[in-house]
């Protein structure tokens, strides 16, 4: 799950013209770059950039429907989301590895996280506050997620395209497990139908914010879509989620809290009221309900884990030197 | 009723032990544990949902698993208090695992010859996740055991505080006795010797040494817990029991 | 210190009959805990029933930059290939 919204290609590059045009030639011609073919050093700083801020995603991601794992109310319930908060962190490892193809490190990627340097989804910065809340996140979450991650199979960075893949066939079981829960809701009691539209209150301006800012809004766009890195703009992907939502939530009988929110016929598509940027742009920089929560709790596992990850490569060592010796 | 009172300390054991490796998801001292952990607490979750099912069955007044997991309070709970031991450290939490683990291969192994077609079933299955857990265990006390000065430290503070519930695995309950004695359960005092076996291979190569318990602690089978296994069962079935009656 | 944990390729034969497939890459401190790791990474969904890991580290990689004089030659030889030979129809396959 990513906020596209956050990545702009880095344009800038020192190579020529000529080596730059043989390049762009062979991305429209829908030929994979690997990981060790010359590639202008823009294209290469936005992948490790974007991959990175996938794979924190995935990782930071774990911790608000994580919440929830102990407080699941039924044990069938409990197993689907214990599996799926444990895909996230496959999926991280994924995206992390095909960063790493790219030379950078995960530790290195993990500091960046950790020190604030690297981005991450903002989503994950809002608070899990009730049992729909982890319907409505694998629903709109997810499904925004998806929306996303389905051209990034078609990415033209062969390692990023290879993972994406991986990970779209195993969330495919996500946005539906999210919106069973919410089904279950929206036709149980009065108490749940009402934390089932509580929910979908709190969450549904902060879905429409993963996909970033209005196109005109959103630097260096041009390049990422020139690169194949990117096939959509912000807003093709943000309308085709609306389209797709809004009969999913009428089918429960919630209601969008969007009072302007209105089929329109001409573009077959909703008109739909405008995302508050304000609160957009504060959770990006870090002003968000959870975002100190979020990096406090994955710098403490991270430090707390310290000393087991210095135990194995410690006996690593002792084995190899036991081995040696008995050769 | 024994045999479903037998099944449902069976499934007890799984559902807490299950419980307690969820409540590392995401803080796992690596991704690739991040992996591993969630693998084993979903065996032990499915385990316990067969047995609750089953003893819900047996007992034949319309109990889901749901009820006997939601519904039943810390003194009804009949877990060993093991598995109910809180994770502390990575250290703990995979000695906590391997001690279970080597218990439960041979357990299940022995529960083939049941006259309980689901307990053959789930012993079938059981048996192979239990031999996992046992291999990835037991690897990382050896790694910890043998490994920096810190984790060794760590790994033998954690010998020292959970061999004190090693004794009760072997206990049979009042309820378990008549199980075994009906050929539904294996017979828990006979399965001292393997597990000893599993646990002195991998102490051996770990450098640890299983310390003399001046006393064991016992009471889970009867519901006497320590003070955590109410705090556990309090979030785990908060929601449940806030909506009685709701489906989920 | 910045410990870095070294990296694993991870093949996997899906069923006997196929060959091991690279499926992705994993951090493991040894070869024990690679296996493990990579059992519980990628075969989630019973993605298989062998699996293979090899240290990143020691594999052998062509230069791209040869990649020209290694492959391109090859190209013209199209005489290797069945096609190449014109057989009449009523002798059928070959």
């Amino acid at each position: 799950m990513y906020s596209q919204g956050l990545i702009g290609a880095d344009g800038r590059t020192d190579e020529t013209p000529e080596f730059l045009e043989a390049f762009q030639q062979r991305v429209d011609a829908e030929e994979k770059i690997e990981p060790t073919d010359a590639m202008p050093e823009g294209y290469r700083r936005t992948l490790v950039r974007q991959i990175g801020q996938h794979a924190h995603s995935e990782i930071v991601g774990m911790l608000p429907e994580g919440n929830w794992i102990t407080r699941a109310p039924s044990l069938r319930r409990k197993a689907a989301l214990l599996a799926k908060v444990q895909d996230e962190g496959g999926h991280g490892l994924y995206l992390y590895s095909a960063a790493e193809t790219l030379g950078v490190s995960r530790e290195q990627m993990t500091e960046e996280l950790h020190s604030g340097k690297a981005k991450y989804s903002s989503i994950f910065n809002y608070p899990t506050l009730s049992w729909a809340d982890i319907g409505t996140v694998g629903w709109l979450v997810d499904g925004a997620a998806i929306m996303n991650q389905i051209p990034l199979c078609r990415c033209s960075f062969g390692p990023y395209a290879r993972a994406m893949i991986r990970v779209c066939k195993e969330e495919s079981f996500h946005q539906r497990q999210g919106y069973e829960i919410i089904m279950t809701l929206a036709q149980g009691t009065e108490a749940q139908k009402e934390m089932a539209q509580d929910s979908l209150n709190r969450w549904w301006w902060p879905a429409l914010m993963m996909f970033g800012p209005h196109d005109g809004d959103s630097e260096h766009s041009d390049q990422s879509m020139k690169w194949k890195i990117k096939r959509f703009t912000n807003d093709e992907l943000r309308q085709k989620f609306i389209d797709a939502t809004v009969p999913q939530a009428e089918y429960l009988g919630l209601k969008v809290p969007d009072p302007e929110l209105k089929w329109n016929e001409e573009k077959g598509g909703y008109d739909h009221g405008e995302i508050d940027w304000d609160e957009f742009w504060r959770v990006v920089k870090g002003h968000g309900r959870m975002n100190r929560d979020r990096i406090k709790a994955r710098k403490a596992a991270w430090d707390n884990g310290a000393w087991v990850r210095e135990a194995a490569t410690a006996h690593a060592e002792k084995r190899r030197t036991r081995r040696m010796a008995a050769e | 009723m024994a045999i479903y009172q037998a099944l449902l300390e069976l499934a007890d054991d799984h559902l807490v032990l299950g419980h307690r490796i969820s409540e590392w998801c995401g803080h796992a001292p690596m991704l690739e544990e991040d992996l591993a952990m969630p693998n084993m607490a979903l065996d032990l979750i499915g385990t316990s949902r067969t047995l609750y099912e089953h003893a819900g069955e047996l007992e034949g007044k319309g109990q889901s698993e749901d009820d006997l997991a939601y519904l039943r309070g810390e003194r009804d709970y009949r877990n060993c208090l093991l598995v109910e031991r809180p994770n502390e450290d990575f250290a703990h939490t995979m000695l906590r695992q391997l001690y279970f683990a080597a218990f439960m291969y041979p357990y299940w192994i022995a529960a083939e010859k049941s006259s309980d077609e689901v307990v053959r079933g789930v012993a079938g299955k059981a048996q192979k996740e239990m031999a996992y857990h046992i291999r990835h265990a037991g690897e990382w006390v050896i790694r910890l055991g043998d490994g920096t000065d810190e984790s060794a430290t760590r790994m033998r503070e954690a010998v020292d505080a959970l061999s004190i519930y090693v004794d009760e695995l072997f206990d049979s309950s009042p309820a378990a006795q008549e199980a075994e004695a009906a050929g539904v359960l294996p017979k828990r005092a006979d399965l001292r010797a393997e597990w000893d076996k599993t646990i002195a291979q991998v102490f051996d190569e770990a450098l640890l040494t299983l310390p003399a318990v001046p006393f064991a602690q016992r009471g889970g089978r009867e519901g006497l817990h320590d003070e955590g296994l109410g705090h556990l069962l309090a979030e785990m079935q908060s929601v449940y029991r806030a909506h009685p009656g709701a489906r989920w | 210190m910045v410990n870095t944990t070294p990296l694993w390729e991870v093949f996997i034969r899906p069923r006997n009959g196929l060959a091991h497939k690279h499926v992705g890459s994993l951090h493991a401190a040894d070869e024990i805990m690679a296996l493990q790791a990579a059992r519980d990474v990628y075969t989630r969904r019973g993605e298989g029933n062998s699996v293979w890991v090899v240290p990143s580290a020691a594999i052998t990689a062509s230069d791209p930059d040869q990649a020209e004089e290694n492959f391109e030659p090859t190209g013209d030889k199209i005489y290797r290939h069945p096609t190449f030979y014109e057989i009449p129809e009523e002798v059928g396959n070959m």
